[in-house]
């Protein structure tokens, strides 16, 4: 166990290495010059001199692979310069809205998890009864619908016309439950689905017949040998959904004005703040990589056929 | 067996089902100038928020505009980037991948490499960070989808190639000197093909999201050009008063991407009876 640990971390190296590579490339496709970039938000007056100035103070006259180790020296110590538009540094300002975003995804996601877990499971057990008809059209529905959509429907039923819960922004509970609701919807449908198809394949196997043949009960059957198996494919695509959710929260964070990174990360892009943009992309794709590998530890700790 | 027919016929219906909306869907994109019954983009604030009428059989927005009108427009532009993104991502994945498979060696561990980190993004991720550096504008929208899409083709591609590489009918063409691109062209590329475009069809709903997703926020398809997403947005301020302003454009967005995967589903079944 301890082994595969080590060996998934280092295989970790090549694909964090190549993420930073090209979101530093990212910033060089930047139609104008990164630094009249800055001189023109700045409001200064683009002369070549000054240009020259801000080039040396950005260090964009040396070397491309110089200017890649310096700015991954400094990222790796979450420095990732200043901000274009507020001249704060930009982890200062991710971090006023990271816990909003974070605290958004996560119920999302264990939104989904309650939900999807116990749909999956019964229509399994009712394979092409009424209730699996029903959430397989809901799964339909739910993969086809834009999220932005489905959320101006919820504002729009439970807000409006019920007045059960707030319109937007952050605050309360009751702000949480929409918007969490929005994001976690789609992925509810694919999940359940997923653990269904799951399932019914290790319905076949031989050990649920010698379990059903050793006279255990039938829910001790379902629940100790067969969902217990069929757990393992759907956690490791639940962790790609926390991934997906985080980066998702960036349409619902709009729909709900909720002050989150994905509104700032909007914002920025209109700005033209490349700083930010690149800080953005590197902390969701860190989050992503990071999650997916806890995901495959957790499950190599479940199954020793993995190790 | 009684029942897997039923199963078959009932997916056979909506497969047909699907066919017809999508066909239905593609005729407005081409036919918009002749079945829409105002310019999508005329703005007349004398006429802003009109409920339906005769003129106006699905109202008016809040610049006036002639809301049907710009759903007819809407349908172009969400199908036809759709396609254009597929069809080029299609392309290079074709490519890339048929080079990485066919040919092996360093160009292939070249081309795993970049898979391995081009799929560490989440997709939605890597394609706001295109728009985000390169500006939001119609081609960047496109070039941010392709650079995110192509890269499971070509994977894709790349592992059916491995596969038929060894097939004895390849073999034999190679024995009987046949040149690599003609076996490529002739031998490999027509069997590869239907997997390729079953997978595209599974695919091409979450383009017309994604596309419809960016546009909403603002980052997509620009203004004036009638967008569903944006015409989403638009009416978000009108929520309370005109909820039909947001109903309509969503449910074309539903209709177009359910179809799509309704049909991909299909086919996959139809090519593929193991899965279920």
């Amino acid at each position: 166990m301890f082994g595969f640990i080590i060996k998934r971390l280092v295989s970790m190296i090549p694909i964090l290495v190549g993420v930073s590579l090209i979101t530093f490339i990212l910033i060089h496709l930047v139609p104008v010059e990164p630094a009249e970039a800055y001189l023109r938000l700045s409001n200064g007056v683009p002369t070549e001199e000054a240009i020259q100035e801000v080039r040396e103070e950005l260090g964009l006259d040396k070397p491309l692979y110089a200017q890649y180790v310096d700015w991954l020296y400094k990222a790796v110590q979450l420095d990732f310069g200043t901000s274009f538009v507020t001249k704060r540094p930009v982890w200062d300002e991710m971090m006023i809205y990271i816990p909003a975003t974070v605290q958004l995804t996560v119920t999302a996601f264990i939104l989904m998890l309650i939900l999807s877990l116990p749909i999956g499971v019964f229509s399994a057990l009712y394979k092409d009864k009424l209730f699996d008809q029903i959430s397989r059209m809901f799964s339909y529905v739910g993969a086809s619908m834009p999220g932005f959509w489905l959320g101006f429907l919820l504002i729009y039923f439970f807000s409006l016309q019920l007045n059960l819960f707030p319109t937007s922004g952050k605050g309360t509970l009751f702000h949480l439950v929409l918007p969490s609701l929005t994001l976690a919807l789609a992925h509810i449908s694919t999940y359940a689905r997923l653990l269904r198809t799951s399932m019914l394949e290790n319905f076949n196997q031989p050990f649920v017949f010698y379990a059903r043949a050793r006279g255990l009960r039938e829910r001790t059957v379902i629940v100790k040998h067969v969902l217990k198996n069929a757990l393992l494919p759907v956690i490791t695509v639940a962790g790609m959904g926390f991934g997906y959710m985080l980066a998702g929260s960036v349409i619902v964070e709009n729909v709900f004005a909720w002050p989150g990174i994905g509104r700032f990360f909007v914002s920025a892009v209109f700005n033209r703040d490349y700083p930010v943009i690149q800080c953005y992309v590197l902390f969701n794709t860190a989050i992503f990589v990071l999650v997916n590998m806890v995901v495959d530890i957790v499950c190599a700790a479940l199954d020793p056929r993995i190790r | 067996m009684v029942k897997m027919d039923r199963i078959k016929i009932f997916q056979n219906k909506l497969l047909v089902l699907s066919l017809i909306i999508i066909t239905i869907m593609i005729m407005i994109a081409i036919f918009a100038p002749i079945l829409a019954p105002h310019d999508p983009n005329l703005i007349d604030l004398s006429n802003k928020l009109k409920e339906p009428s005769l003129t106006f059989p699905l109202g008016t927005d809040h610049l006036g505009r002639c809301v049907l009108s710009r759903i007819i427009y809407g349908t172009q532009v969400s199908i036809g980037a759709a396609f254009l993104v597929m069809g080029i991502s299609i392309f290079i994945g074709i490519i890339i991948g048929t080079f990485a498979g066919y040919k092996g060696g360093w160009i292939d561990q070249v081309f795993m490499r970049l898979c391995d980190v081009l799929l560490s993004f989440p997709s939605l991720v890597l394609s706001l960070a295109l728009i985000g550096i390169l500006g939001p504008n119609f081609k960047n929208l496109i070039i941010a989808l392709v650079i995110v899409q192509w890269v499971p083709y070509a994977r894709m591609i790349r592992g059916l190639m491995l596969v038929m590489k060894e097939r004895h009918f390849i073999m034999a063409a190679k024995i009987a000197g046949t040149t690599d691109t003609i076996i490529i062209i002739r031998h490999m590329l027509p069997h590869i093909l239907p997997q390729v475009l079953v997978f595209a069809f599974l695919d091409i709903g979450t383009v017309i999201l994604h596309i419809s997703g960016l546009s909403f926020l603002g980052l997509g398809i620009q203004p004036p050009t009638a967008e569903w997403g944006m015409m989403i947005n638009d009416s978000k301020q009108f929520l309370r008063n005109y909820p039909s302003l947001m109903l309509y454009p969503g449910m074309m967005i539903m209709l177009v991407v359910m179809s799509f995967n309704l049909l991909g589903d299909s086919l996959r079944d139809l090519l593929d009876p193991t899965h279920k």
